[in-house]
């Protein structure tokens, strides 16, 4: 399994070095160095010199890697080494250099905890935040016993969720939040279009809740009733190791006991029937070689009761593009010369509305043509209220002994962010 | 803290020894916490060994996990110190505080040294049999760790039938690691050649470990399904069943619990007899592999490389998501080129014509490896649908049109690809091929073209001029183009013998005369031997049938394949490779690979992997030996021009080599490999002549990365004895 693992800065000066078994040296470091941070052609996460395994991942110009001796498991090896990055951030806010370099003690702390002898141990955040802090822990007996209550709890069923938890008034928050990912050709048509859905869950239930989750899913709604008309066809769901999966593959519920506080309760996919929140038509025309005409237009495409907010197009220029003449009446709209495209930002646009900004880039001419990728223009955006599988949460219930009464919040979300792309020909 | 890592002065040790030593509780620890910086940027402190161990007697935690932290690593280099911890160790192990006990019996497991060993025993009995389960859980990996050290102790002292009772435990993270433990020693074992099966998984085990799988951790779920894997059914029931309790974890956010579950259903399904069972099983995969996409880019590209070995077993898997494979502007490159692959394994009539103008698209981009793929993709797809063929040439003639050289030149080596599998089909797109000749510079497309103008010198007015051109630089140009004009000029000459008599005579002469290369001066000689003595004995060999090409499967031997599928989610799976080939002590050398094979000799099939498996552990060893191989490796292999020239001498394997590449990078390399360079051998009869009339064994060109001309040879061997026979008639 895992042999070792390390953390390194952009210049490849070790950061983090920890060695979980003893097949390898701590030189082994250098090699890494050499072979791909100091080498710009690296087309593999994986490198595999003789039988020396190197997997890494980029996050802020940090390398974090995981060597391996072993027909080691890619992909659990990839889940750790991102599990890690996400505890690091819970922690510390962020994961850069400074973070790692200022808080370098508690790193060795959480990495033992969460790999031992390269094999990963409970990384589950709130367990872990209740025994490795960064106040220093005195042993007494006091300690000993809170101890004993912790491990207790980390290694059991539950092993998410602490068995005291009491709160004044019991609510949950649930936010259904989906990302659109889009690919449509210059000529409109739609080559794919999915949804990725997150299911956050806020929960502050005392005692040991247990909750029954309901969506408007085809399947269930089929069962129970026949021809429901807004049931929702969901290609494949995953869940939060809190929820049961048996039960959910014999009678699709989704029953748990959930961990205090946020969580992600579960990702699903959907691809039929998807509601586009904007429709982009884009008309570009070169004039001759020195100018290029644009035309945008966005429609929206929901209830007018809604509104679109931070709305973001970036629109591709030609390289020798000089300068961008824009006008639009909605939003604001910039040339940025280093990214070579035109932001155009709208703060607000309500439904059922359509805004359209046109733009004359003036090219310099040229003798060699230069190759130009021709990216497609990329929208972000975020619609509240809305979702674009036409997902609802039907009920979310929570039964507990002391019978309290729970309130629960629902908030829809939909967005994208440099996933919903448009081609551009011209 | 970040002052803890500046420039180091002088006498830093010296500096740290004293505060190490200080009265003052604040300054020891700041001093541990320096010390411990210097070790992480590999700055010697091992001379402060006895300085730090004066600080592991503490109630703080934090400060003794430091102190541990730093006698990992130097417990080796200062034997005789160390055991002046163990009094400590053995008293943490019965602290009331289970954080303590555990973490001292998880240190004393990583110390590695001699002395303090036989002081972990006991400690670890006790630890083994804790009130608390996390440090049971930690004492049950600790045995894995005391295996390693020195497996006759943990025989000695039972710790195995320990371990084997802990997979009873009340609590399933003592089962995971149990479990994970108990594999270790297994694999540890038998690398070490021992027999006897440390971790044999009964009916028993099974039933609790189905029953914990439910309960533990994510990463539990990987230990478990793992062993799960091992597990061999005694009957189809028990299979079924397996099957059905895993195929929940399908639905498990980790991606790593659901390739691991893929693999469990995908080793027992084998055994599953019902096919309305197997139908349902692989259905409900289908959704979860698609899902892994929308993981980061690492964890899509192992998804990736998986989806492509159970494409190649079950190509109905995913026939309806084309879609979702289409490549992103932004997917790094690893990504994108796993993707074309496995949209052209889904590509069929129904969604030829969206993949057609993704490719396209694809073909107008920037970096020029995709781009190539991209165009290979697309002649990938006219031989594999006949139906779209016509559609394929469209798209590749207007690619041809953007002049862009790199695509013009990739196109013309797809188009030679659909010319022989489509012979006289397209024969309009020709004049717009030669119209393209002064922008070729790769040797590769230049002797994609020459073949083709041979081929139909016929059918093209001026193929003697065209031709000509490449007579007049013949000796400038690579050895593979020159091998082609060669046989397009004698197709030619075959063919319209009127005008073309100079023109052979004239390259004959060159190539016999000025031409430093011995094959070429060879095939050289039998053509012109050959149109002396008997022209029609010349046409039987020259413009003889070629079989035509397809596009295989699978790329790599059903063997392997299932094997493979036996390991989803390992790297051996993301290389599609053995294991053997990457993984150290596996490494086999030339006498054992002899053994193994006289020993299997009646499966060939067998033995076709043995010697797969050296050849290819041989070239990734040559390639990639680095400093820190371990010198008993060295010597005691033959030299890789050895094996390869055995290996060369079995055609069979032969052919496996050449389909094992060295570089895992290569493994990008489309499944085109073969046909793609099939060009440059475009007359086996021709060649196999060459080869086997000149004496010349493939040994003996061996040594540069694998000749062109075996694949292909090779790949016509049932053509080859009876041109041979004609050949030999002749003499």
């Amino acid at each position: 399994m895992i042999s070792a693992f390390f953390i390194f800065n952009q210049k490849g000066e070790v950061l983090i070095s920890r060695l979980y078994r003893p097949d390898l040296k701590r030189s082994i470091a250098d090699v890494f160095r050499i072979q791909v941070v100091s080498n710009s052609d690296v087309r593999s996460p994986i490198i595999t010199l003789g039988s020396t395994s190197f997997f890494h991942v980029r996050v802020n110009n940090l390398y974090v890697v995981a060597v391996t001796k072993c027909n080691a498991n890619a992909a659990l090896v990839f889940e750790f080494c991102y599990r890690f990055i996400s505890i690091a951030k819970s922690y510390f806010g962020k994961v850069d250099e400074e973070a790692i370099k200022n808080n370098f003690v508690l790193i060795y702390e959480l990495i033992d905890e969460i790999n031992d002898f390269g094999y990963p141990q409970n990384s589950e955040i709130d367990t872990l935040k209740s025994y490795i802090t960064t106040e220093s822990v005195m042993s007494t007996n006091f300690a000993a016993e809170e101890s004993s209550r912790i491990t207790v709890q980390a290694t059991g069923a539950t092993s998410w969720r602490r068995n005291d938890v009491k709160y004044k008034k019991n609510e949950a928050f649930v936010d259904v939040v989906e990302t659109v990912n889009l690919s449509m050709s210059a000529k409109g048509t739609i080559l794919r279009a999915d949804v990725d859905g997150h299911i956050l869950m806020r929960a502050y239930l005392s005692g040991t809740p247990e909750c029954k989750f309901g969506l408007n899913d085809k399947l269930v709604i089929d069962k129970e009733q026949r021809g429901a008309s807004d049931a929702v066809e969901l290609d494949d769901c995953r869940f939060h190791q809190c929820v049961r999966l048996n039960e959910f593959d014999s009678s699709r519920t989704i029953s748990f006991i959930p961990p205090d506080g946020e969580f992600e309760l579960m990702k699903y996919r959907s691809t039929s029937n998807v509601k586009l929140p904007l429709k982009v038509i884009p008309s570009v025309t070169e004039i001759g070689t020195t100018q290029v005409q644009y035309v945008v237009t966005v429609k929206t495409n929901f209830s007018n009761k809604l509104s679109g907010t931070n709305v973001v197009l970036r629109i591709p220029t030609p390289l020798n593009t000089t300068s961008v003449d824009c006008k639009v009446v909605s939003g604001k709209a910039k040339y940025v010369p280093a990214e070579n495209v035109v932001v155009w930002k709208i703060q607000r646009i309500q439904g059922g509305q359509e805004v359209t900004l046109s733009a004359t880039a003036a090219l310099t001419s040229t003798t060699t043509r230069q190759v130009w990728a021709r990216p497609p223009i990329d929208v972000d955006f975020q619609v509240l209220m809305f979702t674009a599988s036409g997902l609802i949460v039907r009920f979310l219930k929570v039964f507990e002994k002391n019978n309290y009464q729970s309130v629960k919040w629902v908030r829809y979300l939909t967005k994208a962010s440099g996933s919903y792309q448009i081609r551009v020909r011209f | 803290m970040s002052a803890f890592r500046g420039p180091p002065r002088k006498g830093e040790n010296f500096e740290l020894s004293a505060d190490l030593n200080s009265e003052y509780r604040e300054k020891r620890k700041d001093a541990i916490k320096k010390v411990i910086a210097n070790m992480t940027v590999q700055k010697d402190v091992s001379g402060l060994f006895p300085d730090v161990l004066k600080n592991m007697q503490t109630d703080d935690i934090e400060q003794k996990k430091l102190v541990y932290l730093y006698l990992m690593n130097y417990a080796k280099t200062q034997p005789e110190l160390v055991i002046l911890a163990v009094n400590t160790f053995v008293k943490d192990t019965d602290d009331p505080n289970p954080l303590v006990r555990a973490l001292a019996i998880r240190t004393m497991g990583c110390l590695r040294a001699e002395k303090i060993i036989d002081y972990l025993c006991d400690p670890l009995q006790k630890c083994l049999r804790d009130d608390n389960p996390y440090v049971r859980k930690t004492a049950a990996l600790c045995v894995a760790k005391l295996y390693d050290l020195k497996p006759e102790l943990v025989i000695e002292n039972g710790f195995l039938e320990t371990l084997q009772e802990m997979i009873a435990d009340s609590n399933p993270m003592v089962v995971a690691n149990t479990v994970a433990a108990l594999t270790d020693i297994h694999i540890a074992a038998t690398a070490s050649g021992s027999t006897n099966d440390a971790f044999h998984i009964t009916s028993t085990i099974l039933n609790k470990l189905l029953v914990a799988l439910n309960e533990c951790s994510e990463w539990g779920r990987v230990a478990i399904l793992n062993a799960l894997a091992r597990y061999e059914t005694s009957d189809d029931r028990e299979s079924e069943h397996i099957c059905e309790r895993v195929v929940p974890q399908f639905q498990h956010a980790n991606a790593s619990v659901v390739l691991a579950a893929v693999k469990v259903v995908m080793i027992h399904m084998r055994n599953v007899r019902s096919d309305n069972l197997t139908k349902q099983f692989v259905r409900k995969m289908a959704p979860p592999l698609v899902t892994l996409l929308s993981n980061p880019p690492e964890v899509q590209w192992v998804a990736l490389r998986n989806i492509n070995l159970l494409l190649q077993k079950r190509p109905e898997l995913l026939s309806n998501e084309m879609r979702v494979f289409f490549c992103k502007y932004n997917d790094p490159l690893y990504v994108k080129v796993e993707k074309l692959d496995i949209m052209v394994r889904l590509a069929g009539e129904s969604n030829v014509d969206a993949l057609l103008s993704e490719l396209k698209e694809y073909a107008s981009e920037v970096d020029v490896d995709f781009v190539r793929r991209s165009i290979k993709a697309i002649g990938q797809t006219a031989i594999k649908i006949d139906e779209a063929a016509e559609r394929c040439v469209n798209v590749l003639l207007d690619l041809i049109n953007t002049r862009v050289s790199y695509v013009v030149q990739e196109a013309v080596v797809v188009m030679k690809d659909i010319f022989r599998k489509y012979p006289a089909t397209y024969e309009g797109v020709i004049p717009v091929l030669c119209a393209n000749l002064d922008e070729l510079d790769e040797p590769e497309a230049k002797a994609s073209l020459i073949w083709i103008i041979g081929e139909y010198a016929s059918k093209i007015d001026n193929a003697d001029e065209l031709l000509g051109l490449f007579v007049d630089t013949f000796t400038e140009e690579s050895y593979p183009v020159q091998l082609q004009t060669l046989t397009a000029v004698v197709k030619l000459f075959l063919q319209k013998p009127d005008n073309s008599q100079g023109l052979v005579q004239r390259v004959l002469n060159t190539a016999t005369k000025d031409c430093d290369s011995p094959d070429v001066r060879d095939r050289a000689y039998i053509y012109w031997r050959l149109l002396s003595t008997d022209p029609g004995a010349a046409k039987a060999v020259v413009l003889s049938h070629r079989p035509p090409i397809s596009i295989p499967r699978t790329t790599v031997s059903p063997q392997l394949l299932e094997e493979l599928l036996g390991e989803i989610s390992s790297l051996a799976s993301v290389y599609h490779k053995p294991t053997e080939t990457f993984v150290g002590r596996g490494r086999i050398g030339i006498d054992s690979v002899q053994r193994k094979s006289s020993d299997l000799a009646d499966e060939r099939t067998a033995a076709q992997k043995a010697f797969q498996t050296v050849a290819a552990g041989q070239q990734a060893e040559n390639l990639l030996d680095f400093s820190d191989a371990d010198g008993a490796e060295d010597g005691q292999q033959p030299s890789g021009l050895a094996a390869t020239t055995m290996l060369a001498s079995t055609p069979a394997a032969a052919n496996l080599l050449a389909g094992t590449s060295s570089n895992p990078l290569d493994d990008l390399v489309s499944i085109f490999g073969n046909v793609g360079i099939d060009a440059s051998a475009a007359q086996p009869a021709a060649a196999a002549a060459a080869n086997s009339l000149g004496g010349l064994s493939f040994g003996a060109s061996a040594p540069s990365p694998m000749p062109p001309a075996t694949p292909s040879v090779l790949q016509n061997t049932s053509a080859q004895p009876s041109q041979q026979d004609d050949l030999l008639g002749l003499f």
